[in-house]
């Protein structure tokens, strides 16, 4: 089986200006970033703030342009932002963001909005698209009597199962989310969570996930991304990552997840704060935190290898090059 | 909890109505010297207004009766003199957005020195190296070098490490911090809310952590208390609310949260929303989102009783209540023969 949407080596890079006059410098939000996410299959991507991981969503659907790099979808070259070839694309491949509030028309019913994606991409007939939007809110577990509704009239649940509505209705092939459930009260939470996962097994759709909260990353997501500073850092099956994480950056952040009822004793806990993306140490970007740095990662940048089946890490220590040279010879 | 270890503050009925429609309904809670009590809830139940509105800090059209007392003295109704001496100086408050709660015009350090003047009138050379001593205590490296700096030029960790030194320099007896670690990343909250317990293990003085992450209230409280709809549902240690839920409210708290070990299963979410307080339902007001409720649920509010083991429950039909009295029993036999 192909990939649904495959990205390689992508670079992002802003540029900030210090001071009032100061130069331009540049920010590497995204560095390099390679990734493939299967048909049906739900990749996450997790990180703390200015990781890049909701700048690398908005490239993987060619909202952000590359400055490097190539995403392809279903084989062939995303289209550039804006074209017609990209409008008719991105039919099938839709976003949901953290703030349902503000992905919403204040002055619009939801049932309207839910509607407006059949009009704009002409996909189903206007005597049909009543039907076909009381099937989408049914399907997200809304309400027909919550149809003429505005978005302030409900919770924020409803809200976010009105965006999902939404983005669904195109069919589409692929669902980026960028932190879906983060505004949503826990038991809420759960709720969209279910809808999502549901949502996916009946119809197939391939999934990426951002979100800086681990627990509902682990319950969603088959395959895992860890980002640090706008690199994978660690890349495993969700269920893998979790029980062995292997680079000291996600053994911390996975160690830093309080659970109830367990005694904070014992946690690791980092020192530091995640750098600057301007201000980029050198080496590794995670060694003036790293309790494992050693010389070599305070001045080379370690390539994300393989260090098992189907799982790579960025790492000196855990996944160094005298392992890579070994293989090498092996090969040899 | 008991009259021998009298109470630092006495929250006794406390009503909160805004604009006529009432969103807190009578809170009964006490906080003992050093402590750490934990408020747990949904957007919406109450527990940040409970703490706005024992110190005061609700706008003018919030109406407030009941009584709340700190070593004895009514706050509620009292003069702004009167509230001003306690706010900062027996009782000083967090907020969950460090960077709107700095001056942003203003170093930090003279920040500090201006809570530190305030409330224990320290001036001149005594001020600045209290202020560097507090910002050295919450973990601002090299606080000499950062002194003058302004609030934009620390990160969001940094400027909430700055709003625990500002709270501290009035030596208070208890730490409200309202949800003080939600808008910061999963290692920054790690460290924050490995320093609040290493300060409360130095300055004993009380912590009530408002928060909606059970996870987070485990690792800093003693005891934690559940709210729903502007109520009190359930209230107990750590242990026995983390090891036995008895609220159907509580236990459907905990079985939301997807797990980070073990298998990947279907989450239970509690299904329905949080009612809207100007049309609270009949009886208990969790009754129509709550699996075990009967028809006498919807109509008669249970009252927060203490039971048997200490905790205080507002349920007439607990999770597992049968099962858990018998246990009980059962164990004290078999310590006596």
């Amino acid at each position: 089986m192909n990939p649904l949407i495959e990205a390689d080596d992508l670079v992002r890079i802003y540029e900030t200006r210090r001071g009032l006059f100061g130069g331009a410098s540049p920010v590497r939000a995204v560095d390099g970033v390679s990734l493939a996410v299967m048909p049906g299959e739900t990749l996450g991507i997790v990180g703390e703030s200015g990781s890049g991981k909701s700048t690398l969503g908005r490239m993987l659907l060619g909202i952000d342009p590359a400055r490097a790099g190539e995403v392809r979808f279903s084989g062939s070259p995303m289209p550039k932002s804006g074209t017609a070839e990209w409008r008719a694309l991105r039919a099938k491949m839709q976003l949901v963001y953290q703030d349902p509030l503000a992905a919403l028309d204040r002055r619009l019913t939801i049932a309207t909005q839910i509607g407006e994606p059949l009009e704009i991409h002409r996909l189903v007939q206007k005597e049909h698209r009543a039907a076909r939007v009381a099937e989408l809110m049914a399907a997200v577990g809304l309400r027909p009597d919550q149809a003429g509704r505005f978005p302030h009239e409900l919770s924020g649940g409803q809200r976010q199962r009105a965006v999902i509505a939404r983005a669904l209705a195109s069919r589409p092939k692929l669902l980026v989310c960028d932190e879906p459930v983060s505004a949503l009260d826990v038991s809420i939470q759960a709720q969209v969570v279910n809808v999502l996962r549901d949502l996916q097994e009946q119809n197939g759709i391939a999934m990426v996930f951002i979100s800086h909260d681990l627990k509902v990353v682990r319950n969603i997501a088959d395959r895992v991304a860890v980002m640090y500073l706008g690199r994978i850092v660690e890349e495993a099956s969700s269920d893998v990552i979790f029980q062995s994480p292997q680079h000291p950056y996600t053994s911390a952040l996975i160690s830093s997840v309080p659970v109830p009822g367990k005694p904070p004793e014992g946690r690791m806990i980092l020192q530091g704060e995640p750098p600057n993306p301007a201000d980029r140490p050198s080496g590794c970007a995670f060694h003036p935190r790293c309790p494992l740095a050693r010389d070599i990662c305070r001045t080379s940048v370690p390539a994300l290898r393989q260090i098992g089946s189907g799982r790579t890490a960025a790492c000196h220590v855990v996944a160094g090059e005298t392992a890579s040279v070994e293989r090498l010879r092996k090969r040899a | 909890m008991s009259s021998a270890n009298p109470n630092l503050v006495q929250l006794r009925d406390l009503n909160v109505t805004f604009d006529g429609v009432e969103v807190l309904h009578g809170i009964d809670l006490d906080v003992a010297k050093g402590e750490a009590l934990g408020l747990v809830g949904e957007s919406g139940c109450g527990k940040s207004v409970t703490w706005l509105a024992a110190l005061g800090l609700l706008p003018g059209k919030a109406a407030v009766t009941g009584s709340v007392r700190v070593d004895g003295r009514e706050l509620c109704g009292a003069r702004r003199s009167a509230l001003e001496e306690i706010r900062g100086g027996r009782i000083a408050m967090i907020f969950q957005d460090p960077s709107s709660s700095l001056n942003p015009v203003l170093s930090v350090g003279r920040q500090i020195i201006e809570a530190l003047r305030i409330h224990r009138g320290l001036r001149g050379e005594a001020a600045r190296a209290e202020a560097l001593r507090l910002m050295d205590v919450v973990g601002i490296p090299a606080p000499s070098r950062r002194f003058d700096l302004y609030p934009h030029e620390f990160s969001g960790g940094q400027c909430q490490r700055l709003m625990i030194a500002m709270a501290l320099a009035g030596e208070p007896d208890l730490l409200v911090a309202d949800e003080p670690t939600t808008a910061l990343d999963a290692t920054i909250q790690a460290q924050i809310l490995d320093l609040l317990n290493t300060l409360r293990a130095e300055t004993g003085m009380a912590l009530v952590f408002i928060s909606h992450d059970l996870g987070a209230v485990s690792q800093v409280c003693e005891r934690v208390c559940v709210m729903y709809a502007g109520r009190i549902v359930e209230e107990g240690t750590v242990a026995q609310l983390f090891s036995e839920a008895r609220h159907p409210y509580t236990r459907g708290l905990f079985d939301a949260i997807p797990r980070i070990d073990g298998s990947r299963e279907r989450l239970l979410a509690i299904p329905g929303t949080v009612p809207n307080p100007k049309h609270l339902p009949e009886g208990c007001s969790f009754s129509p989102r709550c699996p075990r409720a009967v028809d006498a649920c919807g109509r008669v509010r249970p009252p927060l009783m203490t039971q048997d083991d200490g905790r205080r429950l507002a349920c007439t039909r607990p999770v597992s209540a049968a099962a858990r009295g018998e246990a009980k029993r059962r164990i004290p036999q078999g310590v006596m023969q």
